[in-house]
């Protein structure tokens, strides 16, 4: 025996029946629950300084957050910017992300939008320019328009939710898509209420 | 090695040149970016400075030649680290380390990053290329903001001379406020040597940083209710505690209520481990007591802690029928790893002051707490802490830490390496004052002890002792800050615990990897005793327990540093102990024991 210490086995030891999750939350141990992970969109008011996205970006990717798109830009007030995030987390994980997303030193606000506030995107579909008849006609029925056409390719712009950027993009399959880039959402809370 | 100074070839006449511009820098570094630098650390109260010198912060040192401050010149930037970490951990006040660019710079980053784990107030000032080189893949640049940013509370580039010095100050506060930490200034070479009038202002933290203060109070209500009506609590003190310099009110909550009370590592000296209701240490290598306490516990009451996973093992069986009350000054640690039921965001002596006032209007709940009390003195009558001592027996670490207690005073601050040895320091050493226990938690980085030994020596009292303990491995990582304590003279007691191996390293294989001892033996260790009277300390070689007690003395009276060499028994392991990710109740005892985990 190397270095023991007196006193029962642990098998001889009473045990608690009680038990936590996985994210540290006391549960009924005859029950199962993890919670399931939703989609969520941060909206931050950072200072207009160099840096700022590298440290929310290295922030987010190494604490292993599952971050689906990230939009930046000036906002009204000078030396403001306003970043916004969606991630897809369990419950406790976005509670996390918007706590060390607001320890960040350049980080003047951190608010969770509600599910109804106005997101958009922004997409850029370059096509073949065979029919570009056809082409303006889907693009009309997005709200969109073609803004570059060549005799090779017409390349169109369409701006909405998410879905609807979504299906835009699988409708232009069939005209052969070459090129897409798309700008992730960016959002404000509807009416007079503040996107903090 | 570091490279300080580019190679240059050049004719007399061309150094004859340059000495004249380097004099005339000299005497300009009055009204210079370095020297707002200068005037920035010594507004901010700093009394030493630990780095490396180097070429592109030698603008930095020129305006420090003229500056009262003290410089200890390190052996290697991450000593530097080391040494500005301990002595804010002992002084409360933020260390300020210095290094040149590039290789100086990443040198520190061990360090920093061994703060930032532990909140730890410090400042790393890093000299960086020209701001025209900056990008280029200039000699001996880097990216030290890049690199730097996941481990520092925030950085800074300083690129403008008329506000170099503010950028210092405020530097300093955002170590020094709310949860302290790591902050790290790049001071690029022409700017530090740029004429500038401007002198640096009040140092401040930026408007977008707003620490809380008092918890709210419908919050503290209901965590006052759940500790009213718990059968059951106990209080776990974490180094915040000791951060937010509030052991007065922890202790005299705990004595009020008669609440047992368990630190964590960091948490050691919140509580006097000599009072009835201390439980000492729980986690990994805390002890059966405390696991046995936290296991089964009704409310528990986490102040200044982050539950990190050496604490709690699996999270899942942490602490599993307890109610949790959380106090913690930074938002993001609560529910980060346990779910707070009781969420209490604010400074850890107002929130227990508020806590305390809460309670005083509700019955008196100690009386009810007199079964667990007596509960939990059965678990420490149940699990002492012992070991084996018989003569013919090879030395054990143990006893050597108990026999340096005794022969040190009650204020005596230990630092420490990584690995056994620190174990055993923290297990069988009587910890009663906050700020005289000074370690590697959060990052666990070997040689850490050395050259914390160094700052926390120039932040105690004079009549304060200072004793390192290492390991033969741990110790060998740094070694060379013994020079630096030669030449500054520093009375500083090295016991190092030699067991000729990487000691929990070859405790894991043992007991988890079937005794395969893959790179944990170090057969090959060099004699520190001659070692260090090489460097210029004292040396003792100590084999077996009849030497201990004389070699202890000797060493402790001596006014210098010294080194003790003890070859402990290299097959003693460190328990009790819960392997990772396992049950703090089903902590092993003995090495039989974790067949059974």
């Amino acid at each position: 025996m190397t270095g023991g210490l007196p006193g029962p086995s642990p098998d001889e030891r009473p045990h608690p029946d009680g038990r936590r999750n996985s994210q540290g939350v006391r549960i009924d141990p005859a029950v199962e629950a993890e919670p399931e992970p939703r989609r969520a969109v941060l909206s931050a008011t950072v200072k207009h300084e160099p840096g700022v996205l590298a440290a929310v970006s290295g922030l987010f990717s190494r604490r292993q957050f599952n971050i689906e798109s990230l939009t930046v830009g000036p906002t009204e007030e000078e030396n403001r910017a306003r970043i916004t995030l969606v991630i897809e987390e369990p419950e406790p994980g976005i509670e996390q992300a918007k706590k060390q997303l607001e320890k960040l030193i350049p980080v003047v606000s951190v608010t969770e939008l509600e599910t109804d506030a106005t997101q958009r995107e922004l997409a850029l579909i370059k096509v073949e320019g065979d029919k570009p008849d056809q082409v303006q006609s889907v693009a009309e029925m997005y709200g969109g328009e073609a803004v570059d056409v060549s005799q090779e390719t017409v390349t169109v712009e369409i701006t909405g939710s998410r879905q609807k950027v979504e299906a835009a993009v699988e409708t232009f399959r069939r005209f052969e898509i070459l090129e897409v880039v798309r700008t992730g959402t960016a959002a404000l809370e509807r009416g007079a209420e503040e996107t903090k | 090695m570091t490279e300080q100074v580019p190679p240059t070839t050049q004719t007399e006449a061309e150094a004859a040149a340059e000495d004249a511009d380097a004099e005339e820098v000299a005497d300009s570094s009055a009204g210079t970016g370095a020297a707002s630098v200068v005037t920035a650390l010594e507004n901010a109260g700093v009394e030493y400075l630990f780095g490396v010198q180097g070429g592109a912060i030698m603008p930095v040192y020129d305006a420090l030649y003229d500056s009262e401050l003290s410089h200890v010149t390190m052996a290697h930037e991450q000593g530097a680290a080391h040494a500005a970490d301990a002595y804010g951990i002992v002084s409360g006040d933020p260390g300020v380390c210095l290094a040149t660019s590039g290789p100086g710079a990443t040198n520190l980053v061990t360090g920093i990053a061994d703060a930032s784990m532990d909140s730890d107030p410090m400042i790393a000032l890093t000299g960086q290329v020209p701001t025209d080189f900056v990008g280029n893949d200039a000699f001996q640049e880097t990216d030290t903001t890049g690199v730097t940013d996941p481990i520092t509370k925030t950085n800074y580039f300083a690129s403008d001379e008329d506000t170099v010095g503010d950028v210092v100050g405020e530097a300093f506060a955002v170590a020094d406020e709310g949860r302290q930490g790591p902050t790290l200034v790049d001071l690029p070479k022409d700017v530090t040597q740029a004429d500038t009038e401007r002198e640096p202002g009040e140092a401040k933290t930026p408007d977008t940083y707003n620490p809380p203060e008092e918890a709210d109070a419908e919050a503290v209500e209901a965590a006052a209710d759940a500790i009213a009506a718990a059968e059951k609590p106990v209080v776990l003190a974490g180094g915040g505690v000791i951060k937010g310099e509030a052991t007065d009110e922890l202790r005299a909550f705990a004595r009020e209520y008669e609440i047992p009370v368990i630190t964590t590592m960091p948490g050691i000296g919140a509580f006097p481990e000599d009072d009835d209701l201390s439980l000492e240490v729980a986690g990994m290598h805390g002890t059966g007591y405390a696991n046995m306490a936290i296991t089964h516990c009704d409310v528990l009451v986490g102040i200044g802690t982050r539950f990190d996973d050496r604490l709690t093992g699996g999270v899942d069986s942490f602490a599993p029928e307890a109610e949790v009350v959380h106090v913690d000054i930074d938002p993001a640690e609560v529910s980060k790893n346990v779910h707070a039921d009781y969420p209490l965001i604010g400074d850890a002596g107002r929130v227990i002051d508020q806590l305390d006032d809460e309670l005083d209007r509700r019955p008196d709940p100690s009386d009810r707490y007199a079964q667990w009390r007596e509960q939990v003195q059965a678990w420490k009558a149940e699990y002492p802490m012992d070991y084996a001592t018989p003569d013919d027996e090879p030395l054990k670490p143990q006893f050597v830490v108990e026999v340096l207690d005794e022969a040190t005073g009650d204020d005596t601050v230990v630092t420490t390496g990584v690995g056994q040895h620190q174990m055993w320091a923290f297990q069988f050493w009587n910890y009663t004052e906050p700020r005289t226990w000074v370690s590697s938690h959060g990052l666990g980085t070997m040689g850490y002890g050395l050259p914390a030994a160094i700052g926390a020596r120039l932040a105690a009292d004079d009549d304060q002792s200072v004793v390192c303990f290492e390991g033969d491995g741990s110790f060998l990582m740094t070694i060379q800050e013994l020079s630096v304590a030669v030449r500054e003279n520093m009375d500083i007691t090295v016991a190092v615990l030699n067991n000729e191996y990487v000691g929990m390293v070859r405790q894991w294989q043992d007991g988890f990897f079937e005794g395969r001892r893959m790179a944990s033996e170090y057969s090959w260790c060099p004699d520190f005793a001659k070692l260090a009277e090489a460097f210029g300390a004292r040396g003792f070689t100590v084999a077996d327990y009849d030497g201990v007690e004389e070699a202890v003395q000797e060493a402790v009276d001596y006014d210098g540093p010294s080194v003790i060499d003890f070859h402990i028994d290299p097959e003693e392991n460190v328990f009790p102990m819960v392997p990772s990710g396992g049950k703090n109740g089903k902590f092993a005892l003995q090495t039989e024991h974790l067949d059974q985990l």
